[in-house]
């Protein structure tokens, strides 16, 4: 049966129309603007090119067209405590610093060889740095919300964070979710023996 | 009849209230809900139900000031940014903890019905005698037997999905078809069942989601969206909205009264008889009275001990109940945040389509027919088996074009499972008042005292254990045993507080949920249970709150109440 279908059919069984209302039920939290996080436009422009380079554009969209700076912005500013915003933020000043010092030049105005490069190697030094730490395996699609303050649970490698935050925001964005994972907003139907290919999409969630 | 009088009043309209509502209106009472919070209309207030992960700002993260409002809420899963608002305000609705206590809380219509689990199972015989057998607290006043019709009754009307297994340690009831186990999940039981010869068992969850549609009540089966929580447009779970309110309000006789914090049942000393309740308008913070001939009491286990203790204090200190010296205690929840997982070799060739809201089940094995332990009772499993989706471990993948091709394909199949296991009834395991801390409306507060004691801790160990090696005897690879640890309240399954019994010095109800001191007080939710058996309880609850509204529509036409 098709969505439409359903609904109309809800709607009259319960002679209840769908989305009127306007009570204080199930909190609709609303947009938050960009002037309301510690970023600005041109920031959300640079985590979108860092971002484009951890997941790049293929034969299908990448980061930025997902526009995961923007959601990056909000995240760090409303669920990193303290701590993970410093963390990232002076992480994000060091790429800049290490791309003048390696390639005398602003991210981005490096080429694309240039950013996976640089990006190449603060990958390594991550994960070398991270086990060192003790931070958690699985911390690259771990959640970016986990951390609480005043918890001497480890701090991730500032370049981990982006990761993270670029993982997170472009899966769980219409573009990510739909263009590159695959999704059906009603499947209607469990189906535990579905046909699979190898190269087939996971599922969005 | 003055507007302020009724044929009786339900506290609470949660699973249980919902069901009270439900039976009593359909056999003619005039009847009055109340609900502490705020209305919720079905599916026109699910305002979130349709949104996508990309439709929130935070994408359903808790947000740092999320984190500082709900102080004990973000101990675990529950907050998220599509269910906020939906938890009891923590800051206005504060307890105190003795003892760590999680204790979540659905203060609005629906309750918890529209955050639950869905899981529906029957007790067994042996869980309504085996505190008897074993010398534990005290007998339940009922047998299986007792029940079994309103099981049969509460299960046909609720929509439960599973499989007639033929298992006496997990009664059958009346089904609809179950939710498909998938492919790996079939294989791996069918290996679990050679490996034990039959004693051990997998099988489909039995969930209160629907595999068929209900057009009478305007429900339609299960989407498969598994976004239970946000409220189903689609009436697919069993929820107070979707189920039992509208099957009341259809008989004309109910009013629902929104925003009512119940401050006292009043009690009549000569005559021995409840004679109504005393609220408190949320809003207003003004005080009504509300008459009526019978009460059912529903508010939730903790909160239905609170609303006893709250009252009748003229007569007995400890509060309507009390005189046995067993409200408020016995507290149980189930343990749980233990188990293993395994990879699943092969299958390759398959996936799934569609997010099943439910899953495996492997019934109490332990301290079952021959099997002796160290430690009292048991526990069950619930589980499932999947392919990782982009949230896998990614250690050994770098960035770009080779990340994104490996992180957007499926992984290779997974099962795990965790095991939920009895608390046992503990006389030291209580709630009480405590007045020296009052909330919004100046009432006095609960504190918690509650701890599992060395027969869980015993448990405990076999739950993780017997995981794994289940999984090795169905030749599973990678297995890994897990404990997450476990806080009293951390199941949502609160029970115990206003149990039934046999005799008034040593429990709170009778056999029909009667208050032994205010017989015309009926107490059919949680706290009723007098042992919690390792299954989910709430299709228990109903089948008890359906059984007492017959009993007490019966008594009140015999003039007993």
């Amino acid at each position: 049966m098709e969505r439409r279908e359903l609904l109309k059919l809800i709607a009259t069984a319960t002679g209840t129309a769908l989305f009127a209302g306007n009570v204080l039920a199930y909190t609709d939290v609303p947009a938050v603007p960009l002037s309301d996080t510690l970023f600005n436009e041109k920031d959300v422009a640079l985590l979108n090119e860092m971002g484009e380079v951890i997941i790049p554009q293929t034969d299908t969209p990448g980061a930025k067209a997902a526009n995961v700076g923007a959601t990056m912005a909000v995240l760090v500013t409303d669920c990193y405590t303290p701590l993970l915003q410093k963390t990232f933020l002076d992480g994000i000043k060091k790429i800049s610093s290490l791309s003048q010092s390696r390639f005398n030049k602003q991210f981005v105005q490096l080429t694309k060889q240039e950013r996976e490069a640089l990006f190449n190697d603060l990958d390594v030094e991550a994960k070398a740095a991270n086990l060192a730490n003790g931070v958690y395996q699985g911390v690259e699609t771990g959640k970016p919300s986990q951390w609480e303050p005043g918890t001497d649970e480890p701090t991730p490698h500032y370049f981990t964070l982006l990761k993270q935050l670029t993982l997170y925001c472009f899966f769980t964005s219409q573009v990510g979710a739909t263009k590159v994972l695959r999704y059906v907003a009603i499947p209607g139907r469990y189906d535990g023996a579905f046909p699979y290919k190898k190269g087939d999409k996971a599922w969005a969630t | 009849m003055a507007s302020n009088e009724y044929d009786a009043i339900v506290i609470g309209s949660g699973i249980s209230g919902g069901w009270a509502a439900k039976e009593l209106t359909e056999k003619g009472l005039k009847v009055l809900m109340l609900e502490r919070g705020q209305n919720i209309e079905h599916i026109k207030d699910y305002k979130n139900a349709h949104k996508e992960d990309w439709d929130f700002p935070h994408r359903d993260l808790p947000t740092q000031a999320m984190k500082v409002d709900y102080p004990v809420l973000k101990r675990d899963y529950p907050l998220n940014e599509k269910t906020y608002g939906m938890w009891a305000n923590e800051k206005e609705n504060p307890y105190t903890e003795d003892k760590r206590f999680d204790w979540y809380r659905g203060y609005h219509v629906g309750g918890r019905s529209l955050l639950w689990g869905r899981q529906s199972y029957r007790l067994n015989k042996e869980d309504f005698e085996a505190n008897a057998k074993e010398g534990i607290a005290v007998d339940w006043p009922i047998r299986y037997e007792d029940l079994a019709p309103w099981y049969d009754y509460v299960e046909k009307f609720a929509g439960i999905s599973g499989n007639r297994d033929g298992l006496d340690v997990l009664p059958d009831g009346v089904y609809q078809p179950p939710m498909p186990m998938n492919i790996v999940e079939e294989s791996v039981a069918a290996r679990v069942k050679k490996a034990y010869e039959g004693a051990r068992h997998m099988v489909h969850g039995r969930t209160s989601n629907m595999t068929q549609s209900k057009p009478e009540e305007g429900r339609v089966h299960c989407q498969y969206r598994n976004k239970c929580w946000l409220g189903c447009p689609f009436g697919g779970y069993f929820s107070t909205q979707a189920s039992t309110l509208p099957a009341a309000v259809k008989t004309g006789n109910l009013t629902l009264r929104p925003f009512s914090i119940v401050k006292e049942i009043l009690f009549d000393k000569d005559k021995k008889r409840a004679t109504g309740v005393e609220i408190i308008d949320a809003e207003t913070n003004e005080t009504y009275v509300f008459k009526s001939k019978i009460i059912f009491v529903n508010a939730s286990a903790l909160n239905s001990a609170w609303v006893l203790m709250n009252s009748a204090t003229d007569v007995w200190d400890g509060g309507l109940g009390s005189s046995s010296g067993e409200l408020g205690h016995n507290v149980m929840d189930h343990h749980f945040r233990v188990g293993a997982s395994a990879d699943v070799e092969g299958f390759d060739d398959k996936y799934t389509y569609g997010r099943r809201p439910s899953g495996f089940y492997v019934p109490r094995f332990r301290n079952w027919g021959s099997d002796k332990r160290d430690y009292l009772r048991g526990f069950g499993y619930q589980g499932g088996a999947s392919r990782s989706g982009w949230r896998k471990d990614i250690a050994e993948l770098g960035i770009g074009a080779g990340l994104k091709d490996a992180i957007t394909e499926p992984g290779p199949w997974t099962i795990g499972m965790t095991a939920f296991g009895e608390i046992l009834p503990y006389h030291e395991n209580k709630v009480y008042l405590n007045k020296k801390v009052t909330d919004k409306w100046g009432l006095p507060v609960l504190a918690m005292d509650v701890e599992i004691k060395e027969n869980e801790l015993k448990m405990r160990k076999d739950m993780q254990q017997d995981a794994i090696e289940m999984f090795e005897a169905a030749g599973l690879k990678n297995v890994q045993g897990w404990d997450a640890d476990y806080a009293p309240g951390m199941g949502i399954h609160e029970m115990g507080t206003a149990r039934m019994g046999r005799d008034p010095k040593s429990s709170v109800l009778n056999a029909h949920n009667q208050v032994w001191d205010a017989p015309n007080v009926f107490v059919t939710d949680g706290a009723a249970m007098t042992s919690a058996s390792c299954v989910n309880p709430s299709l228990t609850y109903m089948a008890l709150t359906a059984r007492a509204a017959d009993f007490a529509v019966e008594e009140l036409k015999r003039g007993n109440l």
